[in-house]
């Protein structure tokens, strides 16, 4: 299932070498859909970054299939090498594509290309079809039954290349390879950290309003390999991946109790943690993934919790009439933002780790919940709501509020692993259905995430390594 | 829960429910001053009540028999975002404890629920405080805090499902479960 192997950029000769004979013969690409895309600049590198508020402009870029030296059969789910490498510039072009940044044209609009072109593009053509940027790729068989798969990004104005690398997965993996590919090619274009190559924990939501089954589920970032892991006889809340993506850790109604989860990824096995004989919730783990935080409700006033994620006593960080839940860790462990009502009404406070100094943070009217701290550490994403719920960010004194959307009920935010693009869900009025949404820091890229049935409280494990 | 299920089966224990209500105040520390009102129009069912065999009632101390009791009103009702007890919740509460004290053997869970408007870990720490401090005042009246329990569904479990201020008033409640 995991790639094992992952050797980054060793094996580029190799795969190309591989290559063997192969028809040099040229094809004129199809005329691209980018009809008028603006110029590329200078150095390859986009000006702005995602979280500018000002417009930026597409960059171009042209993903044909992935080439093969030879056309065998693979263990892989889409095929055979060919097969494959046209999948994958698929995932890469669905990858690029959803964030504001790129305009991506993949392999159903483009013609393929034959292998040596892969390390010597046919510039003069794509220039004339109007791409800026220039996604090649090869997927080769090993002989141990591994896929090798290289990528590589030119600057067709400039004729470079700018950047390369290749990875030997096993043949399951090959949705992985797209995912560093695109990691690849956002990175280099964007200055911005990886995210494509993560996945997702979420509520899956089926049934009535008034008697919905809720499971936990996982997938891919961009909704592949989906797998539901509860079966849904207990009800299912709130998870979170541990950073190794070993755990997950949520909420389960299991026995009429909520208690919370520590659920083992690979021996599909659970353990209660914390059971304090109250109900326990709103689960998160720190970014090392050796704590845990909680909240426990007792004689109707709930504090937060840490204990450590192997077990063992518990530690009560705050302590104030009211309800204190939820809770992010900031990027370096040493604080953690959660919400109270200690106040009058929900908002937004901030604590040592320890939860020494306590103080409220949000101070722009109506009420703030569910505080998620950017894994950047400059940003907090949270729910405002005043009437309806929106997922908005602030600094980390509370200063520059902004909404991101605006519909009737969007709520729990989380953070891509680049802390560039935010997860959370929306409820729809009436029939209360849920669907999972992400929304760049501009506000202006939103698009929802597909999924076989409803969704809820999604959340963002860390880039895969 | 359902009421319309609820009613008819009220129609034949009515006998029972006034009887039992009056043995019941005798026992409660601060009894009502009077009865509780009327859960409303019992039943505007145009079907003939049940073929009256001999009325027979629910098995006492069951949680039939509970609703019964308390003439179908396992529930108490908040104010958005509040969980204090209003003296209508008083009377509701009061009559239940008369009930929970007849039967000292059994045991309760209080359900507690927000209404949809609300984010889901603040909704379920909600629904615990609202169910808290059902069980607190139950307590208070004298039943043995070890045989209540409560249980948070926050927004999860509507009663109303509709997206209105109505609904979402029905829906902030605490609702009394009596363990058979």
């Amino acid at each position: 299932m995991m790639m094992r192997k992952f050797s980054c950029g060793l094996l580029a000769g190799a795969a190309l070498m591989a290559a063997g004979a192969i028809h040099a013969q040229t094809i004129a690409p199809a005329p691209m859909v980018t009809p008028n895309p603006p110029p590329a600049a200078d150095n390859g590198v986009l000006t702005g970054t995602v979280s500018d508020d000002t417009a930026w402009q597409s960059l171009g870029i042209a993903i044909p299939s992935f080439a093969t030296n030879a056309d065998v059969p693979t263990a892989a789910s889409a095929g055979s090498t060919a097969q494959v490498g046209r999948a994958i510039a698929e995932v890469i072009t669905g990858d690029l594509k959803n964030n504001g940044l790129f305009k991506p044209t993949g392999p159903n609009s483009l013609p393929p290309i034959p292998i040596i072109q892969v390390l010597t593009p046919d510039f003069p053509t794509w220039s004339t079809r109007g791409a800026e940027m220039l996604v090649h790729g090869s997927v080769s068989a090993a002989s141990n039954g591994n896929l090798v798969v290289g990528c590589y990004l030119y600057d067709v104005s400039l004729r470079q290349q700018l950047v390369k690398a290749t990875w030997e997965m096993a043949p399951g993996d090959w949705r992985r390879a797209a995912h560093k590919c695109a990691d690849t090619v956002y990175s280099r274009l964007s200055g911005e950290s990886p995210f494509f190559d993560s996945r997702i924990a979420y509520i899956a939501e089926t049934g009535p309003k008034d008697h919905r089954m809720k499971r936990l589920a996982i997938m891919d970032s961009d909704g592949a390999n989906h797998r539901f892991i509860t079966t849904g006889q207990a009800m299912a809340l709130t998870p979170r991946f541990s950073p190794d993506y070993r755990k997950i850790v949520y909420l389960s109604y299991l026995n009429g109790r909520p208690r919370i989860y520590v659920y083992d990824v690979e021996s599909a096995s659970q353990k209660m943690i914390a059971e304090p004989g109250s109900p326990a919730f709103a689960p998160r783990w720190s970014p090392d993934g050796k704590w845990i935080l909680y909240s426990m409700a007792h004689a109707g006033n709930t504090n937060i919790y840490r204990v450590s994620s192997q077990g063992g006593i518990s530690q009560k960080l705050t302590e104030t009439p009211g309800i204190n839940v939820g809770g992010s860790y900031s990027p370096d462990g040493s604080k953690i933002v959660f919400e109270s009502d200690r106040g009058g009404s929900q908002q937004i406070y901030v604590m040592n780790a320890d939860g020494s100094n306590q103080r409220r943070i949000s101070f722009f009217g109506g009420r703030a919940a569910t505080p998620e701290w950017s894994p950047r550490g400059d940003q907090i994403a949270f729910t405002h709501i005043a009437g309806n719920l929106r997922i908005a960010v602030m600094g980390v004194d509370g200063g520059g509020m902004r909404y991101l959307t605006n519909a009737w009920q969007d709520e729990a935010p989380t953070w891509a692993p680049n802390g560039r693009i935010i997860q959370f869900f929306r409820t729809e009025k009436g029939t209360g259905k849920t669907s999972i949404w992400q929304v760049d820091l501009t506000g202006r890229n939103e698009r929802r995430l597909p999924t076989p049935v409803d969704g809820s409280d999604p959340s963002w494990g860390p880039v895969r390594q | 829960m359902m009421p319309s299920m609820l009613n008819t089966r009220l129609l034949s224990a009515g006998v029972l429910v006034s009887v039992s209500a009056l043995a019941l105040s005798a026992c409660a520390p601060k009894p009502p001053k009077q009865l509780p009102p009327e859960p409303g129009p019992p039943v505007t069912n145009t079907m003939p009540a049940p073929a009256p065999v001999v009325p027979v009632g629910p098995a006492p101390g069951s949680q039939a028999d509970f609703l019964a009791s308390v003439n179908g009103r396992d529930t108490i009702h908040f104010a958005l975002d509040k969980y204090d007890i209003d003296q209508i919740s008083a009377d509701i509460l009061r009559v239940q404890a008369g009930w929970l004290l007849k039967y000292p053997g059994k045991k309760a869970t209080i359900e507690g629920h927000a209404d949809e408007r609300g984010t889901r870990d603040y909704n379920l720490a909600l629904g615990e405080r609202r169910a808290n401090s059902a069980k607190a005042f139950l307590v208070s009246l004298g039943v043995d805090a070890s045989r209540l329990t409560t249980v948070s569904y926050g927004k999860e479990r509507p009663v109303d499902t509709a997206s209105t201020e109505e609904a979402w008033a029905k829906n902030r409640r605490a609702v009394t479960v009596t363990i058979d």
